[in-house]
Protein backbone atom coordinates (compact mmCIF):
# COMPACT_ATOMS: atom_id res chain seq x y z
CA UNK A 1 0.00 0.00 0.00
CA UNK A 2 1.21 3.49 -0.74
CA UNK A 3 1.67 6.03 1.95
CA UNK A 4 -0.32 9.23 1.58
CA UNK A 5 2.23 11.10 3.63
CA UNK A 6 5.68 10.09 4.64
CA UNK A 7 8.39 11.97 6.52
CA UNK A 8 12.04 11.09 6.96
CA UNK A 9 14.24 12.73 9.58
CA UNK A 10 12.17 15.90 9.74
CA UNK A 11 14.07 18.62 11.57
CA UNK A 12 12.70 22.04 12.43
CA UNK A 13 14.64 24.89 13.98
CA UNK A 14 13.08 28.09 15.22
CA UNK A 15 15.11 31.24 15.32
CA UNK A 16 14.74 33.19 18.54
CA UNK A 17 15.89 36.76 17.97
CA UNK A 18 18.13 38.32 20.60
CA UNK A 19 16.83 41.02 22.87
CA UNK A 20 18.53 43.77 24.77
CA UNK A 21 20.31 41.28 26.99
CA UNK A 22 19.87 37.96 25.22
CA UNK A 23 21.85 36.62 22.31
CA UNK A 24 19.98 35.33 19.28
CA UNK A 25 19.73 31.56 19.35
CA UNK A 26 17.93 28.79 17.61
CA UNK A 27 15.67 26.19 19.16
CA UNK A 28 15.40 22.72 17.65
CA UNK A 29 11.68 21.97 17.88
CA UNK A 30 11.87 18.71 15.92
CA UNK A 31 14.93 16.50 16.15
CA UNK A 32 14.56 14.13 13.22
CA UNK A 33 11.09 12.59 13.16
CA UNK A 34 10.05 9.72 10.86
CA UNK A 35 6.49 8.74 10.09
CA UNK A 36 4.29 7.20 7.43
CA UNK A 37 0.52 7.12 7.10
CA UNK A 38 -1.35 4.82 4.75
CA UNK A 39 -4.46 5.83 2.84
CA UNK A 40 -7.65 5.93 4.92
CA UNK A 41 -5.78 5.63 8.22
CA UNK A 42 -5.36 7.98 11.15
CA UNK A 43 -2.03 8.82 12.70
CA UNK A 44 -2.38 10.42 16.11
CA UNK A 45 0.45 12.59 17.34
CA UNK A 46 0.36 12.81 21.14
CA UNK A 47 2.42 15.10 23.31
CA UNK A 48 2.35 17.88 25.87
CA UNK A 49 2.69 21.58 25.23
CA UNK A 50 6.13 22.38 23.86
CA UNK A 51 6.70 18.84 22.60
CA UNK A 52 6.73 19.91 18.94
CA UNK A 53 3.48 18.24 17.95
CA UNK A 54 1.96 21.36 16.39
CA UNK A 55 5.27 22.18 14.70
CA UNK A 56 5.11 18.77 13.02
CA UNK A 57 1.47 19.37 12.06
CA UNK A 58 2.43 22.65 10.38
CA UNK A 59 5.23 20.95 8.46
CA UNK A 60 2.90 18.17 7.26
CA UNK A 61 0.21 20.71 6.30
CA UNK A 62 2.80 22.51 4.09
CA UNK A 63 2.54 25.70 6.11
CA UNK A 64 6.13 25.78 7.36
CA UNK A 65 9.17 24.48 5.51
CA UNK A 66 11.21 22.11 7.66
CA UNK A 67 14.89 22.91 8.25
CA UNK A 68 15.88 19.38 7.25
CA UNK A 69 14.51 16.03 6.22
CA UNK A 70 12.28 14.85 3.43
CA UNK A 71 8.50 15.06 3.21
CA UNK A 72 6.61 13.04 0.61
CA UNK A 73 2.94 13.51 -0.21
CA UNK A 74 1.48 10.61 -2.20
CA UNK A 75 5.00 9.49 -3.01
CA UNK A 76 6.13 12.86 -4.43
CA UNK A 77 8.86 14.72 -2.54
CA UNK A 78 7.66 18.17 -1.50
CA UNK A 79 9.99 20.98 -0.61
CA UNK A 80 7.98 24.15 -0.17
CA UNK A 81 11.13 26.21 0.32
CA UNK A 82 12.44 25.32 -3.14
CA UNK A 83 9.14 25.27 -5.04
CA UNK A 84 5.98 26.95 -3.94
CA UNK A 85 3.35 24.23 -4.04
CA UNK A 86 0.76 24.72 -6.76
CA UNK A 87 -3.01 24.44 -6.45
CA UNK A 88 -2.80 20.66 -7.01
CA UNK A 89 -0.56 20.08 -4.05
CA UNK A 90 -2.44 22.58 -1.87
CA UNK A 91 -5.68 20.77 -2.64
CA UNK A 92 -4.27 17.48 -1.43
CA UNK A 93 -3.42 18.65 2.08
CA UNK A 94 -5.78 20.71 4.23
CA UNK A 95 -5.76 21.67 7.86
CA UNK A 96 -8.26 22.18 10.70
CA UNK A 97 -7.11 24.27 13.64
CA UNK A 98 -7.75 23.99 17.36
CA UNK A 99 -9.71 27.11 18.03
CA UNK A 100 -12.81 27.48 15.84
CA UNK A 101 -13.30 30.98 17.27
CA UNK A 102 -9.98 32.14 15.83
CA UNK A 103 -9.80 30.21 12.58
CA UNK A 104 -12.84 31.77 10.89
CA UNK A 105 -12.87 35.35 9.66
CA UNK A 106 -15.61 37.13 11.64
CA UNK A 107 -16.50 39.33 8.65
CA UNK A 108 -16.85 36.53 6.15
CA UNK A 109 -20.15 34.76 5.57
CA UNK A 110 -20.05 30.98 5.88
CA UNK A 111 -20.84 30.54 2.20
CA UNK A 112 -17.81 32.61 1.25
CA UNK A 113 -15.66 30.76 3.76
CA UNK A 114 -16.50 27.55 1.93
CA UNK A 115 -16.25 28.91 -1.63
CA UNK A 116 -12.94 30.71 -1.15
CA UNK A 117 -10.71 27.60 -1.45
CA UNK A 118 -12.43 26.78 -4.76
CA UNK A 119 -12.07 30.32 -6.06
CA UNK A 120 -8.37 30.38 -5.27
CA UNK A 121 -7.33 26.88 -6.30
CA UNK A 122 -9.72 25.84 -9.07
CA UNK A 123 -11.55 27.14 -12.12
CA UNK A 124 -14.93 25.94 -10.94
CA UNK A 125 -17.65 28.38 -12.12
CA UNK A 126 -19.38 30.45 -9.44
CA UNK A 127 -22.71 28.65 -9.65
CA UNK A 128 -21.06 25.30 -9.12
CA UNK A 129 -18.97 26.68 -6.26
CA UNK A 130 -22.17 27.57 -4.52
CA UNK A 131 -23.72 24.17 -5.19
CA UNK A 132 -20.68 22.39 -3.81
CA UNK A 133 -20.58 24.62 -0.73
CA UNK A 134 -24.25 23.92 0.01
CA UNK A 135 -23.71 20.20 -0.46
CA UNK A 136 -20.76 20.31 1.92
CA UNK A 137 -22.81 22.15 4.56
CA UNK A 138 -25.30 19.29 4.49
CA UNK A 139 -22.45 16.74 4.72
CA UNK A 140 -21.16 18.23 7.97
CA UNK A 141 -24.63 18.42 9.48
CA UNK A 142 -25.50 22.09 8.91
CA UNK A 143 -28.50 23.61 7.09
CA UNK A 144 -28.60 25.39 3.71
CA UNK A 145 -29.91 28.54 5.45
CA UNK A 146 -26.59 28.76 7.30
CA UNK A 147 -24.95 29.78 4.00
CA UNK A 148 -25.43 33.51 4.52
CA UNK A 149 -24.68 33.68 8.24
CA UNK A 150 -21.58 34.96 10.00
CA UNK A 151 -19.33 32.88 12.30
CA UNK A 152 -20.48 34.63 15.50
CA UNK A 153 -23.96 33.21 14.94
CA UNK A 154 -22.69 29.66 15.50
CA UNK A 155 -21.71 27.63 18.54
CA UNK A 156 -18.21 26.23 19.00
CA UNK A 157 -19.16 22.79 17.71
CA UNK A 158 -20.90 24.25 14.65
CA UNK A 159 -17.88 26.42 13.90
CA UNK A 160 -15.61 23.41 14.04
CA UNK A 161 -17.97 21.72 11.55
CA UNK A 162 -17.58 24.76 9.28
CA UNK A 163 -13.79 24.59 9.58
CA UNK A 164 -13.92 20.90 8.66
CA UNK A 165 -16.23 21.67 5.73
CA UNK A 166 -13.82 24.34 4.47
CA UNK A 167 -10.93 21.88 4.66
CA UNK A 168 -12.90 19.32 2.63
CA UNK A 169 -13.98 21.68 -0.18
CA UNK A 170 -10.97 20.78 -2.33
CA UNK A 171 -11.38 17.00 -1.93
CA UNK A 172 -8.09 16.62 -0.09
CA UNK A 173 -6.55 13.24 0.47
CA UNK A 174 -4.92 14.27 3.74
CA UNK A 175 -6.44 16.26 6.58
CA UNK A 176 -4.19 17.61 9.34
CA UNK A 177 -6.24 18.21 12.49
CA UNK A 178 -4.49 20.16 15.22
CA UNK A 179 -6.38 19.52 18.49
CA UNK A 180 -9.73 19.79 16.68
CA UNK A 181 -11.88 18.88 19.68
CA UNK A 182 -9.96 20.17 22.68
CA UNK A 183 -11.82 23.51 22.76
CA UNK A 184 -15.20 21.75 22.71
CA UNK A 185 -17.50 20.46 25.43
CA UNK A 186 -17.65 16.73 25.99
CA UNK A 187 -21.01 16.18 24.29
CA UNK A 188 -20.04 18.33 21.30
CA UNK A 189 -16.66 16.61 21.15
CA UNK A 190 -18.45 13.28 20.67
CA UNK A 191 -20.48 14.71 17.78
CA UNK A 192 -17.42 16.10 16.01
CA UNK A 193 -15.46 12.86 16.48
CA UNK A 194 -18.40 10.92 15.00
CA UNK A 195 -18.52 13.34 12.08
CA UNK A 196 -14.79 12.89 11.43
CA UNK A 197 -15.20 9.10 11.48
CA UNK A 198 -18.11 9.28 9.00
CA UNK A 199 -16.24 11.60 6.64
CA UNK A 200 -13.18 9.38 6.75
CA UNK A 201 -15.27 6.38 5.65
CA UNK A 202 -17.11 8.31 2.98
CA UNK A 203 -14.16 10.04 1.31
CA UNK A 204 -11.35 7.62 2.19
CA UNK A 205 -9.57 10.43 4.00
CA UNK A 206 -6.25 10.12 5.73
CA UNK A 207 -5.94 11.96 9.03
CA UNK A 208 -3.01 13.29 10.97
CA UNK A 209 -4.64 14.00 14.32
CA UNK A 210 -2.71 16.04 16.88
CA UNK A 211 -3.94 15.73 20.43
CA UNK A 212 -2.92 15.77 24.07
CA UNK A 213 -5.94 13.75 25.14
CA UNK A 214 -5.18 10.02 25.30
CA UNK A 215 -8.81 8.97 25.55
CA UNK A 216 -9.60 10.75 22.27
CA UNK A 217 -6.52 9.22 20.65
CA UNK A 218 -7.47 5.75 21.79
CA UNK A 219 -10.85 6.22 20.18
CA UNK A 220 -9.81 7.65 16.82
CA UNK A 221 -6.26 6.52 15.99
CA UNK A 222 -4.91 3.62 13.94
CA UNK A 223 -1.29 4.54 14.50
CA UNK A 224 0.08 6.51 17.43
CA UNK A 225 3.22 8.61 17.73
CA UNK A 226 4.17 9.89 21.17
CA UNK A 227 6.36 12.95 20.89
CA UNK A 228 8.39 14.56 23.65
CA UNK A 229 10.90 17.40 23.37
CA UNK A 230 10.98 17.14 19.58
CA UNK A 231 11.61 13.43 19.44
CA UNK A 232 9.23 10.60 18.63
CA UNK A 233 9.76 8.49 21.73
CA UNK A 234 7.24 5.83 20.82
CA UNK A 235 5.56 4.78 17.58
CA UNK A 236 3.27 1.91 16.78
CA UNK A 237 -0.28 0.77 16.18
CA UNK A 238 -2.87 1.90 18.69
CA UNK A 239 -3.13 -1.60 20.15
CA UNK A 240 0.63 -1.89 20.63
CA UNK A 241 1.08 1.50 22.23
CA UNK A 242 -1.90 1.27 24.56
CA UNK A 243 -1.37 -2.37 25.56
CA UNK A 244 2.34 -2.18 26.03
CA UNK A 245 3.90 1.28 26.29
CA UNK A 246 7.67 0.83 26.30
CA UNK A 247 9.08 4.33 26.74
CA UNK A 248 9.10 5.79 30.29
CA UNK A 249 7.58 9.04 29.01
CA UNK A 250 4.61 7.20 27.48
CA UNK A 251 4.07 5.34 30.75
CA UNK A 252 4.22 8.60 32.67
CA UNK A 253 1.65 10.09 30.30
CA UNK A 254 -0.65 7.10 30.77
CA UNK A 255 -0.27 7.19 34.54
CA UNK A 256 -1.17 10.88 34.64
CA UNK A 257 -4.35 10.50 32.59
CA UNK A 258 -7.36 10.41 34.91
CA UNK A 259 -9.39 7.22 34.74
CA UNK A 260 -13.15 7.01 35.18
CA UNK A 261 -13.04 3.30 35.92
CA UNK A 262 -15.45 2.30 38.73
CA UNK A 263 -12.98 -0.10 40.34
CA UNK A 264 -10.34 2.65 40.53
CA UNK A 265 -12.84 5.06 42.09
CA UNK A 266 -13.85 2.43 44.65
CA UNK A 267 -10.19 1.91 45.66
CA UNK A 268 -9.66 5.66 46.02
CA UNK A 269 -12.83 6.22 48.04
CA UNK A 270 -11.91 3.31 50.30
CA UNK A 271 -8.39 4.65 50.82
CA UNK A 272 -9.74 8.07 51.77
CA UNK A 273 -12.22 6.55 54.18
CA UNK A 274 -9.46 4.59 55.90
CA UNK A 275 -7.18 7.65 56.05
CA UNK A 276 -9.97 9.60 57.73
CA UNK A 277 -10.75 6.82 60.19
CA UNK A 278 -7.03 6.72 61.03
CA UNK A 279 -7.00 10.45 61.84
CA UNK A 280 -9.92 10.28 64.22
CA UNK B 1 -23.57 20.69 60.07
CA UNK B 2 -22.68 21.84 56.62
CA UNK B 3 -19.88 24.38 56.34
CA UNK B 4 -21.40 26.13 53.35
CA UNK B 5 -25.10 25.85 52.79
CA UNK B 6 -26.94 27.34 49.84
CA UNK B 7 -30.59 26.75 49.13
CA UNK B 8 -32.50 27.74 46.03
CA UNK B 9 -29.85 30.05 44.58
CA UNK B 10 -30.87 31.94 41.48
CA UNK B 11 -28.60 34.28 39.54
CA UNK B 12 -30.02 36.45 36.80
CA UNK B 13 -28.07 38.72 34.49
CA UNK B 14 -29.60 41.85 33.00
CA UNK B 15 -28.62 41.85 29.33
CA UNK B 16 -29.50 44.10 26.41
CA UNK B 17 -32.10 41.57 25.28
CA UNK B 18 -33.66 41.05 28.68
CA UNK B 19 -32.99 38.99 31.75
CA UNK B 20 -30.94 35.81 31.47
CA UNK B 21 -31.07 33.15 34.18
CA UNK B 22 -27.63 31.61 34.57
CA UNK B 23 -28.33 29.69 37.77
CA UNK B 24 -31.84 28.46 38.40
CA UNK B 25 -32.69 27.24 41.89
CA UNK B 26 -29.48 25.42 42.82
CA UNK B 27 -28.84 23.87 46.24
CA UNK B 28 -25.22 23.36 47.25
CA UNK B 29 -23.88 22.27 50.56
CA UNK B 30 -20.41 21.17 51.55
CA UNK B 31 -19.29 19.67 54.84
CA UNK B 32 -16.07 20.27 56.71
CA UNK B 33 -13.19 18.44 55.06
CA UNK B 34 -15.30 17.29 52.14
CA UNK B 35 -14.44 17.40 48.43
CA UNK B 36 -17.43 18.41 46.34
CA UNK B 37 -17.17 18.45 42.55
CA UNK B 38 -19.54 20.57 40.49
CA UNK B 39 -19.56 19.23 36.93
CA UNK B 40 -21.11 20.73 33.87
CA UNK B 41 -20.43 21.91 30.35
CA UNK B 42 -19.89 25.52 29.40
CA UNK B 43 -22.97 27.60 30.12
CA UNK B 44 -24.19 25.27 32.85
CA UNK B 45 -23.73 27.99 35.50
CA UNK B 46 -21.21 25.99 37.49
CA UNK B 47 -18.79 28.89 37.97
CA UNK B 48 -21.49 31.53 38.40
CA UNK B 49 -22.97 29.95 41.53
CA UNK B 50 -19.56 29.95 43.25
CA UNK B 51 -18.74 33.49 42.07
CA UNK B 52 -22.03 34.50 43.70
CA UNK B 53 -20.79 33.06 47.01
CA UNK B 54 -17.51 34.93 46.65
CA UNK B 55 -19.29 38.18 45.76
CA UNK B 56 -17.35 38.42 42.52
CA UNK B 57 -20.23 38.90 40.11
CA UNK B 58 -20.71 42.20 38.26
CA UNK B 59 -23.49 44.65 39.17
CA UNK B 60 -25.68 43.37 36.35
CA UNK B 61 -26.23 40.15 38.30
CA UNK B 62 -29.21 39.72 40.61
CA UNK B 63 -28.64 37.08 43.27
CA UNK B 64 -31.51 35.58 45.24
CA UNK B 65 -31.41 32.65 47.61
CA UNK B 66 -33.60 31.18 50.37
CA UNK B 67 -30.50 30.51 52.40
CA UNK B 68 -26.83 31.32 51.96
CA UNK B 69 -24.84 30.54 55.08
CA UNK B 70 -21.24 29.85 55.87
CA UNK B 71 -20.66 28.16 59.23
CA UNK B 72 -24.04 29.39 60.45
CA UNK B 73 -23.49 33.03 59.41
CA UNK B 74 -25.70 34.53 56.73
CA UNK B 75 -23.43 35.71 53.90
CA UNK B 76 -26.09 37.25 51.66
CA UNK B 77 -26.71 40.28 53.91
CA UNK B 78 -23.17 40.90 55.08
CA UNK B 79 -21.62 44.34 54.96
CA UNK B 80 -18.55 44.72 52.80
CA UNK B 81 -16.32 44.82 55.90
CA UNK B 82 -17.75 41.61 57.34
CA UNK B 83 -17.52 39.93 53.96
CA UNK B 84 -13.86 40.83 53.56
CA UNK B 85 -13.10 39.14 56.87
CA UNK B 86 -14.49 35.95 55.43
CA UNK B 87 -13.61 36.02 51.75
CA UNK B 88 -9.91 35.63 51.17
CA UNK B 89 -9.35 34.25 54.66
CA UNK B 90 -11.88 31.59 55.54
CA UNK B 91 -13.01 31.03 51.96
CA UNK B 92 -10.46 31.36 49.17
CA UNK B 93 -10.56 30.69 45.46
CA UNK B 94 -8.23 29.75 42.62
CA UNK B 95 -8.97 30.14 38.94
CA UNK B 96 -8.43 28.49 35.60
CA UNK B 97 -5.70 30.64 34.10
CA UNK B 98 -2.88 30.75 36.64
CA UNK B 99 -0.64 32.99 34.54
CA UNK B 100 -3.43 35.51 33.98
CA UNK B 101 -4.40 35.46 37.67
CA UNK B 102 -1.04 36.89 38.71
CA UNK B 103 0.05 40.47 38.14
CA UNK B 104 2.83 40.42 35.52
CA UNK B 105 4.52 43.56 36.90
CA UNK B 106 5.38 42.23 40.36
CA UNK B 107 7.39 39.24 41.53
CA UNK B 108 5.33 36.29 42.74
CA UNK B 109 7.02 36.67 46.12
CA UNK B 110 5.80 40.28 46.40
CA UNK B 111 2.27 39.20 45.52
CA UNK B 112 2.06 36.42 48.08
CA UNK B 113 3.70 38.55 50.79
CA UNK B 114 1.15 41.27 50.04
CA UNK B 115 -1.62 38.79 50.82
CA UNK B 116 0.06 37.86 54.09
CA UNK B 117 0.68 41.47 55.14
CA UNK B 118 -2.73 42.90 54.24
CA UNK B 119 -4.91 39.94 55.12
CA UNK B 120 -3.11 38.53 58.12
CA UNK B 121 -1.33 41.65 59.35
CA UNK B 122 2.15 40.13 59.21
CA UNK B 123 5.30 42.19 59.17
CA UNK B 124 7.53 42.10 56.09
CA UNK B 125 9.95 39.73 57.75
CA UNK B 126 7.21 37.37 58.97
CA UNK B 127 5.52 37.47 55.60
CA UNK B 128 8.75 36.56 53.84
CA UNK B 129 9.38 33.62 56.14
CA UNK B 130 5.80 32.39 55.78
CA UNK B 131 5.89 32.79 51.98
CA UNK B 132 9.00 30.63 51.88
CA UNK B 133 7.26 28.02 54.01
CA UNK B 134 4.21 28.07 51.74
CA UNK B 135 6.34 27.71 48.59
CA UNK B 136 7.89 24.62 50.15
CA UNK B 137 4.44 23.29 51.12
CA UNK B 138 3.17 23.53 47.53
CA UNK B 139 6.36 22.03 46.11
CA UNK B 140 7.95 24.90 44.23
CA UNK B 141 11.60 24.03 43.54
CA UNK B 142 14.24 26.56 44.72
CA UNK B 143 11.65 28.53 46.73
CA UNK B 144 14.11 31.25 47.77
CA UNK B 145 14.91 32.00 44.10
CA UNK B 146 11.33 31.67 42.91
CA UNK B 147 10.07 34.30 45.36
CA UNK B 148 12.08 36.76 43.25
CA UNK B 149 10.71 35.45 39.93
CA UNK B 150 8.09 37.23 37.83
CA UNK B 151 5.09 35.21 36.61
CA UNK B 152 6.43 35.04 33.04
CA UNK B 153 9.60 33.38 34.31
CA UNK B 154 7.61 30.46 35.70
CA UNK B 155 5.70 27.68 33.96
CA UNK B 156 1.90 27.39 34.07
CA UNK B 157 2.08 24.60 36.63
CA UNK B 158 4.37 26.64 38.88
CA UNK B 159 2.10 29.69 38.62
CA UNK B 160 -0.83 27.50 39.67
CA UNK B 161 1.25 26.36 42.66
CA UNK B 162 1.82 30.03 43.56
CA UNK B 163 -1.95 30.65 43.34
CA UNK B 164 -2.56 27.65 45.59
CA UNK B 165 0.07 28.91 48.05
CA UNK B 166 -1.75 32.26 48.19
CA UNK B 167 -5.09 30.55 48.62
CA UNK B 168 -3.94 28.40 51.55
CA UNK B 169 -1.89 31.19 53.17
CA UNK B 170 -4.63 31.98 55.68
CA UNK B 171 -5.44 28.32 56.47
CA UNK B 172 -8.89 28.61 54.89
CA UNK B 173 -11.62 26.18 55.79
CA UNK B 174 -13.05 26.23 52.29
CA UNK B 175 -11.12 26.39 49.02
CA UNK B 176 -13.03 26.86 45.79
CA UNK B 177 -11.05 25.75 42.72
CA UNK B 178 -12.57 26.82 39.40
CA UNK B 179 -11.18 24.55 36.67
CA UNK B 180 -7.73 24.61 38.30
CA UNK B 181 -6.08 22.25 35.82
CA UNK B 182 -7.89 22.93 32.55
CA UNK B 183 -5.06 25.04 31.13
CA UNK B 184 -2.39 22.52 32.13
CA UNK B 185 -0.87 19.40 30.57
CA UNK B 186 -1.99 16.01 31.90
CA UNK B 187 1.23 15.26 33.78
CA UNK B 188 1.11 18.71 35.42
CA UNK B 189 -2.62 18.30 36.02
CA UNK B 190 -1.87 15.12 37.97
CA UNK B 191 0.71 16.92 40.11
CA UNK B 192 -1.63 19.82 40.88
CA UNK B 193 -4.57 17.53 41.71
CA UNK B 194 -2.34 15.40 43.95
CA UNK B 195 -1.15 18.58 45.66
CA UNK B 196 -4.71 19.88 46.18
CA UNK B 197 -5.80 16.54 47.62
CA UNK B 198 -2.77 16.36 49.91
CA UNK B 199 -3.33 19.89 51.21
CA UNK B 200 -7.02 19.20 51.59
CA UNK B 201 -6.24 16.17 53.76
CA UNK B 202 -3.40 17.81 55.71
CA UNK B 203 -5.31 21.00 56.52
CA UNK B 204 -8.73 19.34 56.70
CA UNK B 205 -10.24 22.01 54.47
CA UNK B 206 -13.35 21.58 52.39
CA UNK B 207 -12.75 21.77 48.66
CA UNK B 208 -15.24 22.69 45.97
CA UNK B 209 -13.87 21.70 42.60
CA UNK B 210 -15.57 23.14 39.54
CA UNK B 211 -14.74 21.16 36.43
CA UNK B 212 -16.02 19.87 33.11
CA UNK B 213 -13.72 16.86 33.18
CA UNK B 214 -15.25 13.57 34.38
CA UNK B 215 -11.74 12.16 34.80
CA UNK B 216 -10.85 14.88 37.31
CA UNK B 217 -14.10 14.18 39.17
CA UNK B 218 -13.33 10.47 39.33
CA UNK B 219 -9.89 11.13 40.77
CA UNK B 220 -10.80 13.69 43.43
CA UNK B 221 -14.41 14.04 44.54
CA UNK B 222 -16.30 12.62 47.51
CA UNK B 223 -19.62 13.94 46.29
CA UNK B 224 -20.68 15.26 42.88
CA UNK B 225 -23.26 17.75 41.65
CA UNK B 226 -24.07 17.58 37.93
CA UNK B 227 -25.37 20.84 36.46
CA UNK B 228 -26.90 21.56 33.07
CA UNK B 229 -28.26 24.91 31.84
CA UNK B 230 -28.30 26.37 35.35
CA UNK B 231 -30.20 23.49 36.91
CA UNK B 232 -29.04 20.65 39.10
CA UNK B 233 -29.51 17.36 37.29
CA UNK B 234 -28.15 14.96 39.85
CA UNK B 235 -26.31 14.84 43.13
CA UNK B 236 -24.63 11.68 44.38
CA UNK B 237 -21.51 10.35 46.03
CA UNK B 238 -18.79 9.75 43.45
CA UNK B 239 -19.01 5.97 43.39
CA UNK B 240 -22.78 5.79 42.87
CA UNK B 241 -22.57 8.50 40.22
CA UNK B 242 -20.16 6.51 38.07
CA UNK B 243 -21.59 3.10 38.95
CA UNK B 244 -25.24 3.88 38.66
CA UNK B 245 -26.00 7.34 37.25
CA UNK B 246 -29.66 8.22 37.76
CA UNK B 247 -30.28 11.17 35.49
CA UNK B 248 -30.30 10.70 31.70
CA UNK B 249 -27.99 13.71 31.29
CA UNK B 250 -25.38 12.16 33.56
CA UNK B 251 -25.66 8.88 31.68
CA UNK B 252 -25.25 10.81 28.43
CA UNK B 253 -22.17 12.63 29.70
CA UNK B 254 -20.54 9.42 30.87
CA UNK B 255 -21.23 7.56 27.66
CA UNK B 256 -19.86 10.47 25.60
CA UNK B 257 -16.45 9.85 27.17
CA UNK B 258 -14.27 8.37 24.41
CA UNK B 259 -12.88 5.76 26.81
CA UNK B 260 -16.38 4.39 27.33
CA UNK B 261 -16.95 3.98 23.60
CA UNK B 262 -18.58 0.74 22.65
CA UNK B 263 -18.37 0.02 18.96
CA UNK B 264 -17.55 2.63 16.36
CA UNK B 265 -19.77 5.52 17.31
CA UNK B 266 -19.77 7.70 20.39
CA UNK B 267 -23.24 8.26 21.81
CA UNK B 268 -23.85 12.00 22.06
CA UNK B 269 -25.90 13.94 24.56
CA UNK B 270 -28.49 14.88 21.94
CA UNK B 271 -28.94 11.18 20.99
CA UNK B 272 -29.76 10.61 24.62
CA UNK B 273 -32.35 13.34 24.82
CA UNK B 274 -34.10 12.09 21.67
CA UNK B 275 -34.14 8.56 23.10
CA UNK B 276 -35.58 9.83 26.36
CA UNK B 277 -38.24 11.80 24.50
CA UNK B 278 -39.18 8.76 22.42
CA UNK B 279 -39.65 6.63 25.51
Amino acid sequence: MTAVVEGKAIVQDYHVPGGMFARARSVRALKGVDFRVEKGKTLAIVGESGSGKSTLARVIALIDAPTGGELRIEGKPVDIRAHRPGPDMRSKVQMVFQNPYGSLNPRQKIGNVLMEPLAINTNVPAAEQRERAEAMLAKVGLQPEHFNRYPHMFSGGQRQRIAIARALMLNPSLLVLDEPVSALDLSVQAQVLNLLADLQDEFGLTYVFVSHDLSVVRYIADEVMVISKGEAVEQGTREEVFANPTHPYTRQLFAATPVTDVAAIRTRVERRRLARAGVQ
Amino acid sequence: MALLNIRNLTVKFATATGSFTAVDGIDVSVDKGEVLAIVGESGSGKSVSMLAVMGLLPDTATITADEMTYDGQDISNMTAVQRRKLIGREITMIFQEPVASLNPSFTTGFQIEEVLRLNLGMSRREAHARALELYRAVGIPEPEEKLKAYPHQMSGGQCQRVMIAMAIASNPRLLIADEPTTALDVTIQKQILDLLMKLQEDYGMALILITHDMGVVAETADRVVVQYKGKKMEEADVLSLFENPQHPYTRALLSALPENATGDRLPTVSDFFTQEAAR
